[in-house]
């Protein structure tokens, strides 16, 4: 049945178009970059004036970019698809009497959100990583920390990179999933998912606020940086990853808690 | 068809066919605030009938099928299938029922095909290398084969009924609920509707079939149960509820008084209405009847006798039309 719901969900013109989008956001900076010329101010964003250096760059300075707003917006389609989309369509009715079993349908559809969150952050960095690579030189990595590495220890840390920046997805995906399963109206779902996103950054951004900044689930999300320290400093990343499970763990309970039970008049 | 999936099935099937019920409900309750929209219901569909379940729009017809499907969840009272629990029993007792609730709905993205073999997918008894075969025939059995590779969204209305059909048909199944299969569909695809439901009910699948339209149901039932206002009017085979109707008798003459006068003398509460001398039969003989008549010398164009239909009974059993009541 997953094998099934990963075909459904990839053969969507939709999701095709979704992620062609996604590949096109670091191809259209690595151009721009190209055209514009090396930045003399050097103050731009970290990664994204290494780029011209070193074309690999263009898949981490791709990750940070998308990261904030349009790997967010694409999770938030799919999750808040996920239940809202087949009840609006009334074919969760039919999908619940086939029958599927409840719990495994929602495990399915969260599985399949997972699989999405990994393929839309290695479709930006690897659309990156090769459009970098072909307008750009391509060497040894130089880390945040000053040292070179060789190319492939970068590329290999640039994959943990992306890794990590997919799992900072697994909270919000959990959020839009939950709200999946509050409504009928998938866009309502993903409506909501983005507004909390909003609230996440926002609060964020707030110093008084700095007591609940550790729990808001966006607080960590530039952690996946520190892979390119020449040692790597775990402490960040460990607790965004922890973050992200709590979330993951509370809002996929709430999932199950509302929809097992629930009554589908759709 | 393929022996596979009905070998798989038989383990179950075993059991499920030394039910004699193939739906039972116990005081079945569904309330949505305040109002009881099914209400104290006891259904018994017995194994093999072909079972009318009739009301006005709004008299609950759905929300009880939702119930038996475990798609909600009752407020008060149970629901058996063959004996199981539902909704504990879902995964069990599902697989070996059909159903069509509250009209098609399919991926308008996707084909007619591709909509049957991603439902197929997405539970048990659904093997892959049966599924073109189990497809091809589904599609065959409800007309559908030369639109299987369109999309849904260009379908109309009648042929997402099919499709919808078609899914109910997609395994072998011991029971059919379908609600209200013939909308949207026009005479020539009701009557294909009817032809299809009684072959099934033929191989010995119980078909519960859901209907505001009586007539159309009348035609294929062996057993009815009428809703109004969410309660149980009534239900039984169909020739016992006939039979608690009389038929009535229907003179078409010229001689209207003289027939009137005759009729009521021999004991029949006869009146006139539209030039047609109307009675109820009650325990009188047609044949007497027509021969006193003639003897008495009414000119008669037609004699005939009428036998209830099932909105007589309706409208005899709660003294409404039978319309919107809610």
């Amino acid at each position: 049945m997953l094998r099934a719901e990963l075909h459904h969900l990839f053969r969507r013109r939709r999701i095709i178009a979704l992620l062609i989008v996604l590949a096109l956001v670091p191809i259209a900076i690595v151009v721009a970059l190209k055209i514009a010329g090396p930045s003399d101010q050097g103050d731009g964003p970290t990664f994204l004036n290494q780029v011209t250096n070193n074309g690999v760059f263009a898949s981490l300075a791709a990750l940070l970019i998308t990261l904030p707003v349009f790997l967010p917006l694409a999770v938030s389609i799919v999750a808040g698809d996920a239940i809202a989309g087949e009840a609006g369509l009334g074919t969760l009715r039919y999908l619940l009497i086939r029958p599927s079993g409840r719990t495994r349908l929602l495990a399915v559809k969260a599985i399949t959100v997972v699989v999405f969150c990994a393929v839309a952050t290695l479709v930006v960095a690897v659309s990156g990583l090769i459009v970098g690579s072909i307008l750009f030189p391509v060497g040894r990595v130089t880390t945040l920390s000053g040292d070179t590495l060789p190319l492939a220890d970068g590329i290999w840390r640039m994959c943990v990179a992306a890794l990590l920046v997919a799992a900072s997805l697994l909270g919000l995906a959990a959020i839009s999933l939950f709200a999946s399963t509050m409504t009928d109206v998938s866009i309502g779902a993903m409506a909501a998912t983005l507004g909390i996103l909003i609230l996440s950054g926002i609060l964020d951004a707030i110093p008084q606020l700095a007591a609940i900044h550790p729990w808001l689930f966006t607080h960590n999300w530039l952690s996946f940086a520190d892979v390119m320290r020449t040692h790597i400093s775990w402490t960040a990343i460990r607790k965004n990853l922890g973050l992200q499970a709590a979330y993951v763990a509370v809002f996929a309970s709430a999932a199950w808690a509302r929809f097992t039970p629930s009554d589908v008049l759709a | 068809m393929t022996s596979l999936t009905d070998e798989r099935l038989a383990g179950s099937a075993a059991r499920i066919n030394d039910a004699e019920f193939a739906i039972t409900t116990d005081s079945l309750t569904k309330r949505f605030g305040d109002v009881a929209v099914v209400d104290q219901l006891d259904l018994r569909v017995p194994t093999g009938s072909v079972f009318g379940f009739l009301g006005p729009n709004g008299s609950g017809k759905t929300t009880t099928i939702r119930m038996l499907l475990g798609l909600i969840a009752a407020s008060e009272g149970s629901v058996g299938l063959f004996g199981h629990a539902m909704p504990a029993a879902t995964m069990e007792i599902l697989p070996a029922v059909g159903a069509l609730v509250e009209g098609p709905a399919c991926y308008p993205w996707l084909t007619g095909r591709q909509n049957l073999e991603r439902i197929d997918a997405a539970g048990p008894h659904g093997e892959a290398t049966t599924r073109p075969a189990r497809i091809d025939l589904a599609l065959e059995r409800v007309g559908l084969t030369g639109a299987q590779n369109k999309k849904y969204k260009a379908y109309s209305l009648g042929m997402r009924q099919r499709l919808g059909l078609a899914q109910a048909l997609l395994r072998p199944r011991r029971l059919l609920i379908l609600d209200e299969p013939t909308n949207g569909m026009d005479p020539q695809g009701t009557r294909e509707i009817r032809h299809l439901i009684r072959e099934l009910a033929a191989d010995g699948t119980t078909v519960f079939v859901s209907s505001h339209l009586l007539a159309e149901v009348e035609q294929v039932c062996t057993h009815v149960a009428m809703m109004r206002l969410g309660k149980l009017v009534t239900q039984g085979s169909l020739a016992a509820l006939q039979s608690a109707t009389t038929s009535r008798v229907h003179v078409h003459t010229a001689d209207t008084e003289l027939a009137t006068s005759l009729l009521c003398r021999i004991g029949l509460d006869a009146t006139l209405s539209d030039d047609v001398v109307v009675a109820d039969l009650g325990d009188h003989r047609p044949e007497e009847l027509c021969r006193q008549l003639v003897e008495a010398g009414v000119g008669i164009r037609e004699f005939a006798i009428h036998q209830p239909s099932l909105e007589d009974t309706f409208v005899a059993l709660t003294g409404e039309g039978f319309d919107v009541t809610r």
